[in-house]
């Protein structure tokens, strides 16, 4: 025990907790704070532009490096700025520690300047928060959150610290072990379900692993149980948007993503499957489809550390709450020891390759030079470019993320970092930096759209001031592109406030930022343009124009089951009845 | 379009939680949040270190839902233990009101006769009133009440409802 201020207890925490890097924007509230990590250059702070930014930053170096991702901003406008990332990472499970100040303990309620009621707002888009009136209690909860963010199913912790707590002094407070009083979740999965799971794999005839961020979350080690499990029993794997990664794309057993504009192949063999494996995956809305139709064959074991995501959705026949990886690791020495070699698939695996050969990703594009670049041919001629390069790809929000997440393959956990659950534009370029600050030396590529890239544009200053070499591939179609689709097959083509008026001009804005930029008007410059964005060092900034009223197929349709996906635009019927019209 | 609501049967959970602030609105707003509905809600501290709090919420939903309130309910930070006392076989429930009945000459004699039937208590009195203690389940609660609005009911105040599983056994 030391005696020291609130402020150095928070930075003395931060150090003895391994934190190496804290994205923020300073403000009245926690210049105690800005002056303790002045005094401090084992922490690297980055200043981004807008405290929104910081968080999705956070949660880009979470997602990209495991470790949990966190954010210093100040009261009143900065944590309400803040709540949109803390909401995102709650909704994707990703560890962050948002430190925010507050006004004097004597101001608190009384409407001071910069006052807001943080816990208050941000109780319920928290997995937890804390107002701390004591000093001595900093050590001690600073502990207990980074705990509480990174155990069980991770999630935001907000710690708001009034300023005279900052500036008062105490004991600085180690806690030996940190045994929550009562958030102990189950790690360990239940014996007896993993040998009644080992029967069920054993005795299926068409299983299929339906996977998701949890693997991903649950380590690398979980990505390789998973990897083993599904060689050894032969099932195909499906994956949703925020598994991507866990399971090699190139593997023959992949069946590529799932869900609203997953392949026909994956959600045709959810459909018909008679035992469905969910790793670390919550049956959202967006890889269901219609409920009633979901999976009508299938028994289901559900494998989650929430066992409030069990039964939320959809019924299961087995529940396993534990983590990923020891579940998947149990299963695989269970399924040993049994001695099974797995059924014979071969019938199974005859379906899935007639469902596979409708190649449900082409698409039909010209060839001339000239011609206009179809969106997915520029994820694809990114990927390509690429292999061999292990990028960190990161996504806004809309058409090009669902391109991005059909047409980009990835071999490896970590690489892929998009916001699933909230569907946060402006999530993909902050993201990028705080990818890029967890690794310098790699290659990240935020793949935006040019609307979703305007709202945390801002952030190029941030990496202009780091000298990040980040790249933006922009899919520029002058469309708010999902929007317009959705308004094209709902709502009879009344495009209302989709399109991207007024844009920049993206080449002259990288150039005022000190960023290389480049433009790409169709297939011919499409591959020379790639060569050079990743060629080009320091930060890169492509306008890659592509074709205006391209839409992201296949698709299920709102309200449509599985099995009634639209592959194409010619499949596109009519207007949609106000029953799915309210189904998002 | 319609908007469909589902029915769902009557189910008492006990909930023990830390004795902090905040903890009641995180308990609450996760209610309202998840569309489920609280029909009765009472909570006191419980422990003699002052530490802990027991909630007692009355809701309904289908079994799905409850099952879904209670694992929503655990996993929050601060709770401690969830128990569903409509689960584990027979509890008890009470529930206090105090009922305030103004009147004169028979109404007045009445209530008070009628107060006996319901093993009340007269807690005030005053020549023109009296404020009955009646304690029980909400249907006698409710049962009482409504016989009282014609004896001159001019206030009620009630607890909601406290509970506890019959046996030796905690939660």
């Amino acid at each position: 025990m030391t005696e020291m201020s609130g402020a150095d207890m928070v930075v003395q925490a931060l150090v003895d907790l391994g934190v190496d890097t804290v994205f923020g924007y300073p403000g009245g509230a926690v210049l105690p704070i800005y002056d303790a990590l002045y005094k401090h250059p084992t922490i690297q702070h980055i200043l981004v532009r807008h405290e929104q930014a910081a968080t999705h930053a956070a949660e880009g170096y979470a997602r990209s490096t495991g470790k949990p991702g966190v954010v210093l901003v100040t009261s009143g406008p900065g944590a309400t700025n803040a709540v949109t990332g803390i909401t995102d990472a709650l909704m994707d499970s990703i560890p962050m520690v948002v430190l925010t100040g507050q006004v004097s303990t004597a101001l608190i309620g009384t409407d001071a300047f910069q006052e807001c009621d943080t816990v208050g707002i941000t109780r319920h888009c928290t997995k937890h928060n804390y107002l701390v009136m004591d000093p001595e209690r900093l050590g001690p909860i600073m502990h207990e959150a980074f705990h509480i963010a990174t155990h069980g199913r991770p999630g935001p912790v907000v710690i708001d610290i009034p300023k005279n707590v900052q500036v008062a002094t105490g004991n600085y407070i180690v806690p030996e072990k940190i045994a929550h009083k009562s958030y102990r979740p189950q790690v360990e999965p239940d014996a007896d379900a993993i040998a009644a799971a080992v029967a069920m794999i054993a005795a299926a005839e068409r299983p299929i692993f339906y996977t998701g961020g949890g693997v991903i979350n649950a380590g690398p080690d979980a990505s390789a149980a998973l990897r083993q499990l599904v060689a050894l029993t032969g099932a195909p794997v499906t994956s949703t948007l925020m598994g991507l990664g866990a399971f090699p794309s190139d593997d023959d057993k992949w069946l590529g993503m799932l869900g609203m504009h997953g392949t026909f192949e994956a959600n045709m063999a959810m459909n018909r499957a008679d035992l469905i494996i969910a790793v670390g995956a919550r049956f959202d809305d967006r890889v269901t489809g219609r409920l009633d139709a979901f999976a009508p064959e299938a028994k289901k074991i559900h494998i989650d550390i929430d066992r409030s995501s069990i039964n939320k959705i959809v019924p299961v026949d087995l529940a396993i709450v534990g983590d990923a990886g020891r579940a998947l690791d149990a299963i695989i020495a269970g399924w040993q020891d049994a001695g099974h070699n797995g059924r014979d698939l071969g019938e199974w695996w005859r379906r899935v390759d007639g469902w596979r050969a409708t190649r449900c990703l082409d698409f039909p594009e010209k060839k001339e030079a000239d011609a206009d670049i179809m969106p997915q041919r520029a994820v694809k001629a990114l990927f390509d470019a690429t292999r061999g390069m292990d990028p960190i790809i990161t996504t806004e929000v809309g058409q090009h993320q669902m391109w991005a997440a059909q047409h980009f393959g990835f071999a490896a956990p970590n690489r892929w970092l998009t916001s699933g659950g909230l569907g946060t534009m402006g999530y993909g370029f902050p993201a990028s930096v705080g990818a890029q600050i967890a690794h310098p030396d790699r290659l990240v590529i935020c793949i935006a759209g040019e609307a979703s890239l305007q709202m945390n544009i801002q952030e190029m200053g941030t990496v202009s001031q780091y000298r990040l070499p980040v790249k933006i591939f922009i899919l520029n179609n002058e469309w708010m592109g999902m929007v317009r689709q959705w308004q094209e097959l709902t709502y009879e083509s009344r495009y209302s406030n989709s399109y991207s008026d007024s844009l920049p001009d993206f080449v002259k804005l990288a150039d005022a930022y000190g960023w290389t930029g480049l433009r790409i008007d169709n297939l011919g410059q499409l591959e020379d343009g790639i060569r050079k964005m990743i060629e080009t060092p320091g930060p890169v900034i492509v306008d890659c124009r592509v074709a205006q009223l391209a839409n992201c197929f296949p698709m299920i349709p709102s309200g449509a089951a599985h099995t009634e996906m639209l592959l194409q635009p010619s499949d596109v019927t009519g207007t949609m009845d106000d029953e799915a019209k309210a189904l998002v | 379009m319609k908007i469909k609501t589902e029915a769902g049967e009557r189910h008492v959970l006990a909930i023990t939680v830390d004795n902090e602030a905040g903890v009641l609105a995180k308990i609450t707003g996760l209610f309202t949040a998840r569309g489920y509905n609280i029909e009765s809600l009472t909570v006191a501290d419980i422990s003699s270190d002052h530490a802990l709090s027991r909630i007692t919420i009355v809701t309904s939903g289908s079994p799905a839902i409850i099952d879904q309130i209670i694992a929503q309910l655990d996993r929050l930070v601060p709770v401690h233990s969830v128990t569903d006392l409509a689960d584990g076989g027979a509890h008890v429930e009470r529930e206090i009101a105090l009922v305030k009945v103004a009147g004169s000459g028979d109404k007045r004699i009445e209530a008070l006769r009628m107060a006996d039937v319901f093993r009340a208590k007269v807690v005030d009195t005053t020549l023109t009133s009296f404020i009955f203690e009646i304690t029980g389940t909400s249907d006698k609660v409710d049962r009482f009440i409504a016989l009282m609005r014609e004896c001159g009911l001019v206030e009620v105040g009630r607890t909601g409802v406290v509970a506890i599983a019959r046996g030796a056994e905690a939660v």
